[in-house]
């Protein structure tokens, strides 16, 4: 039997010499991960990750069967019913969908609160929140690709709420719904924003996200940096971490295929532009809370009027939200880290409260 | 040789080393991987395998019917569909008919009829059958083309496995 540590380490030799790889190592095994009682929320960004991943491989696995344009809805029909496990791959791209939007979620509003947009980390804050964007962006594509009942109105009544902005809905019209209503070339270019344009923008601002964490390391929480050096515990990322972080990823892909498995995504009946909204009609739970704020707005302040005060309002709150580093600069804690804080739980309450109640909104 | 001596005394039997902690847990890891490999690569198989095995099923079919296809002339063929794959009937000079499969025993392409050199023919490397029997004659190709039976009917020529 040929020695094959000695091969390994021949071949490691080779490939060193030419690219150099020590730096790189000893970076990895230098790198540590603080312990401490929150902890627990440095593997949101890896389950965030791994979801990921999870999308790419079912996304392309459905791109095999899937054919947009007017036999979008045939070819799901037929994914869904006729190919083997083809019931199983869209269940778990749609449930996929679903936990990395709300794992993404978790993962802003722990670093939130501990504080990680603070200098030197961003560049990381505004990666995140664009990946965040995407993400909804690409919920929001992928949503109409089956083309049923339900992605002909969800996407009917998404791109009409941009279009009360003055001047706005000739342009949605040409450039993205393609006419004056949802139609097989809306799902064509549905389809390519979501296979090919979103992919191009989103593995490249992911890749810059993921180099800033090596760079930067995992931030402390405020609670952390108040303890003198000595008394703040860690534990190295390879094998220590790494291996939690992979435990982890087993439990979330077991989470998933029950999900898939037990709760499989439906399919209903084929878009009709001739059949009414379906009673009880609602958007994807990560569009509920913007959703309910135009709703409960519209009703003081009806017509055009309360939709762009919806949208105005939104949109303030975003621009907040993504400028909060230059607010709260103070490490130490201070009166501006406070205020901080509670808006940022006043947007988690806001968002919650608003989603909670446009469940029971609903008729 | 002689025989062993039964009754000297044995070696003490070797004793079976316990199974470590790490070699337990290794051979534990190993069954899980392999039966998530397992797990996921059996849906995976089976959902690429799908429109092959619909064309295996396809395969099974017994009989095709062509219409009108008595009225092929003679010294001609047409290529048809039998159970998913090319096939090719020819209507001969002296009124005989044949029908083969049409994809070449070599490397699969599709074959045709050379009415000059009153061979069936493939362009890809130049293979030659017996446009009677199917026959392979020169080049590449290692086998014979398969023959079907060709019933000619009065509207309709019905080909089946021979």
């Amino acid at each position: 039997m040929p020695d094959l540590k000695k091969i390994g380490t021949a071949l490691y030799a080779w490939v060193n010499e030419r690219l150099d790889l020590e730096p790189m190592l000893k970076h990895a095994r230098a790198k540590t991960v603080p312990v401490h009682k929150h902890t627990f929320w440095y593997y949101w960004g890896g389950i965030s990750l791994c979801l990921f991943v999870v999308q790419v491989v079912t996304g392309i696995l459905l791109m095999i069967y899937y054919r947009p344009g007017p036999d979008a809805y045939a070819s799901v029909r037929e994914i869904t019913y006729e190919v083997h496990f083809g019931w199983l791959i869209r269940s778990l791209h749609a449930w996929a969908a679903n936990l990395m939007v709300a794992a993404i979620f978790v993962h802003m509003f722990s670093v939130f609160f501990m504080k990680a947009y603070q200098k030197p980390r961003e560049f990381g804050w505004w990666t995140g929140l664009a990946l965040l964007g995407l993400c909804m962006v690409f919920g929001f594509s992928g949503y109409l690709l089956p083309m049923d009942e339900l992605s002909f109105f969800a996407t009917k009544v998404g791109l009409s709420i941009p279009g009360v902005i003055p001047g706005a809905e000739p342009v949605i019209a040409a450039l993205v719904r393609a006419g004056p209503e949802v139609n097989e070339f809306t799902v064509q270019r549905f389809f390519a924003l979501h296979v090919v344009v979103l992919p191009l923008l989103f593995i490249p601002l992911l890749a810059f996200h993921l180099f800033l964490i090596q760079k930067h390391g995992n931030a402390l929480p405020p609670s952390e940096r108040l303890k003198p050096e000595a008394a703040r515990k860690s534990i190295p990322f390879f094998p220590n971490f790494a291996l939690k972080d992979l435990a982890v990823w087993l439990i979330v892909i077991n989470v998933l295929a029950l999900l898939a498995a037990f709760f499989p995504w439906q399919l209903g009946p084929q878009a009709d532009l001739l059949k009414p909204a379906p009673i009880g009609i609602h958007p994807e739970w990560y569009f509920m809370s913007q959703f309910e704020l135009l709703k409960v707005i519209g009703r003081v302040l009806t017509g055009v009027a309360g939709e762009l005060a919806g949208i105005g309002l939104f949109t303030v709150g975003m621009v907040l939200w993504a400028l909060i580093p230059f607010y709260d600069t103070e490490t130490g804690g201070g009166r501006r880290a406070r205020r901080a804080t509670y808006f940022g739980l006043f947007v988690l309450l806001a968002m919650a409260a608003l989603t909670i109640y446009g469940y029971f909104d609903l008729k | 040789m002689t025989k062993p001596d039964l009754l000297a005394p044995q070696p003490p039997a070797e004793t079976v080393p316990p199974l470590s902690r790490r070699k337990f847990v290794k051979a534990g890891m190993a069954v899980a991987g392999a039966a998530y490999a397992a797990a996921l690569g059996y849906p995976l198989y089976r959902y690429l395998a799908t429109p092959a095995e619909h064309a295996d099923a396809l395969a099974a079919v017994k009989e095709v019917t062509l219409a009108e296809a008595d009225k092929l002339p003679r010294e001609s063929a047409m290529l048809f569909k039998f159970a998913g794959r090319p096939a090719l009937l020819l209507h001969h000079a002296d009124d005989t008919w044949t029908a083969l499969t049409a994809v070449c025993t070599h490397l699969g392409c599709t074959v045709q009829f050379d009415k000059d050199r009153k061979a069936i023919y493939c362009a890809c490397h130049g293979g030659l059958y017996d446009p009677k029997t199917g026959a392979n004659i020169s080049g590449p190709p290692p086998k014979p083309l398969l023959n079907y039976k060709a019933q000619v009917l009065p509207g309709k020529v019905v080909v089946s496995r021979a």
